[in-house]
């Protein structure tokens, strides 16, 4: 246990290394960490962000998806009143051209039997003439008994 | 054993083991030695294995810092890589924590000496016959391989902080702050309210109560670490020296087998069951339970129960000697931090 120059040459090499840890070894690695401890913090910001934003997207989906369902239940409600408006405008005009073909054919059928009527009457003056003549066996003058015939028709 | 020359016994061997290995230009050019040396050349002679051990630890600190240092960047670190910034974060919030003031020295300062410290102070435990038995093969007759435990490194160290201490004290207080601290403490004769004509004497009276705090700082920093460092050093060496006596009875038992020189494939085989034993255990084969029964019975066997013993002890301490090894190197550092932070306050 002497105390000699070794003294002296230690701290003198302990100089040199904390010269060389201040210039070569400090410097890097705390800027190195601190670079790090940023890069971190901002990392953690931007996940924080993303997050925010991931959870408005997801209400405006929401809403959207809201909106559209309204709007769908809109359009069937409407659909559905088309459907009956155009079953009862259907239902009215088939009454009303059932209506209108009744009353054609009714027209028809009271037309044709007025001309039935006509025809029939005019063959039975025809007949009757033919049957008077017949009857008489003579020459009946048209001209002389046509008072007679027409008062017969208008009978007939 | 690492012994010299001549009949090996307990007080030689502790007196060779701690002896550096000291060297200086004499009469005769340069020479190195033990005692004799020193003796012959005073402070002018230098433990080279104390320096060469320092530089190469510094070395290997550096080295392995600045590894790191060159290839940190702000990216995912490697193990490595953290393991050194986590005790770069560490050394920096330490400072952060004692010192207010800005100083680009300071957290250099006291990172290196933590970690060179621990450097050296880790030396210890590395058992203390090995590497001088190799320098010995080599030709080297003396061998302190743990700088700290050498009284000239540690306050070479202090010595260093204490100059830093001075040019802090000047630089953040000036030379009138700084004298005045000196002589104006504890006793302050202004506000005290005493007539002028005893200033002088409180001045005085102050003056040699602060000097000597102001000198126990490096005393006591180096002291304190060669202290911790010399002690653990002493035991290691004083088990070494049970286990040397186990061997001797045991070495009697063992020459009636083999006769006087125990020939070197008993070593041999010892040491291959030893081996054989603990790779049963990593390759799953053997429990652990039964590895360490294993692994007593073939000490016993092998060494006797002085051998075990010393075995057991060097162990014991050696797991509580890194607690020291690490707490003096904090110490050493944190010490240094305060003192610094002292010297660059007003109080």
């Amino acid at each position: 246990m002497n105390i000699n120059a070794t003294l002296i040459l230690q701290s003198i090499a302990m100089m040199i290394f904390v010269w060389f840890c201040m210039k070569f070894i400090w410097p890097p690695l705390l800027k190195a960490m601190d670079e790090r401890r940023e890069k971190i913090a901002d990392g953690l910001a931007a996940s924080d962000r993303a997050e925010k934003e991931l959870a408005e997207a997801k209400d405006r989906a929401d809403q959207q998806i809201k909106v559209a369902r309204d709007k769908a239940g809109e359009i069937i409600e409407q659909a559905n009143q088309r459907h009956s408006q155009i079953l009862d405008q259907a239902k009215t005009d088939a009454t009303t051209e059932r209506k209108r073909q009744v009353s054609a054919a009714e027209a028809e059928i009271s037309q044709a039997s007025n001309q039935a009527r006509e025809e029939l009457r005019n063959a039975v003056a025809a007949l009757a003439v033919a049957g008077a003549a017949k009857i008489l066996e003579r020459e009946v003058d048209e001209q002389k008994h046509r008072e007679l015939l027409d008062k017969l028709i208008a009978e007939l | 054993m690492a012994s010299g020359s001549g009949e090996l016994t307990s007080s030689g061997y502790i007196q060779h083991h701690l002896q550096n290995l000291t060297c200086g230009f004499g009469d005769e050019g340069f020479i190195c030695g033990g005692a004799d040396v020193a003796a012959k050349l005073g402070f002018w002679s230098f433990h080279l294995d104390t320096l060469v051990w320092a530089v190469l630890l510094g070395l290997f600190f550096g080295w392995m810092f600045r590894k790191v240092a060159k290839a940190a960047n702000s990216g995912v670190p490697t193990r490595f890589q953290a393991l050194i910034e986590m005790i770069v974060e560490f050394v920096d919030e330490s400072v952060r924590d004692s010192f207010h003031g800005t100083s680009r020295l300071i957290a250099p300062l006291a990172l290196t000496l933590f970690v060179w410290i621990f450097f050296m102070n880790f030396m210890d435990l590395i058992p203390v016959d090995w590497l001088p038995w190799l320098t010995e093969q080599a030709g080297v007759p003396y061998q302190k391989v743990v700088p700290t435990t050498d009284v000239n490194a540690t306050l070479g160290m202090s010595i260093t902080v204490f100059v830093l201490i001075i040019i802090y004290s000047l630089r953040f207080k000036g030379v009138g702050g700084f004298v005045g601290e000196l002589v104006m403490n504890p006793l302050n004769p202004k506000e005290l309210g005493m007539p002028k004509i005893v200033w002088p004497l409180v001045m005085a009276f102050n003056f040699l109560l602060e000097i000597v705090s102001l000198l126990a700082k490096p005393v006591s920093l180096g002291l304190r670490l060669f202290g911790n460092l010399y002690a653990g050093e002493l035991i290691f060496i004083l088990i070494a020296l049970v286990f040397t006596a186990g061997s001797g009875f045991f070495a009697a038992g063992l020459s009636s087998v083999f006769g006087d020189h125990i020939p070197w494939y008993f070593w041999t085989v010892a040491v291959a069951i030893v081996f054989a034993t603990l790779w049963a255990n990593m390759k799953g084969k053997l429990s652990t339970k039964l590895t360490l029964w294993f692994l007593l019975a073939e000490m016993l066997l092998v060494g006797g129960a002085a051998f075990l013993g010393g075995q057991l002890m060097h162990f014991g301490w050696a797991v509580f000697h890194i607690i020291v090894i690490l707490l003096q190197a904090f110490i050493f550092m944190m010490l240094t931090i305060v003192y610094l932070s002292m010297a660059s306050e007003h109080h």
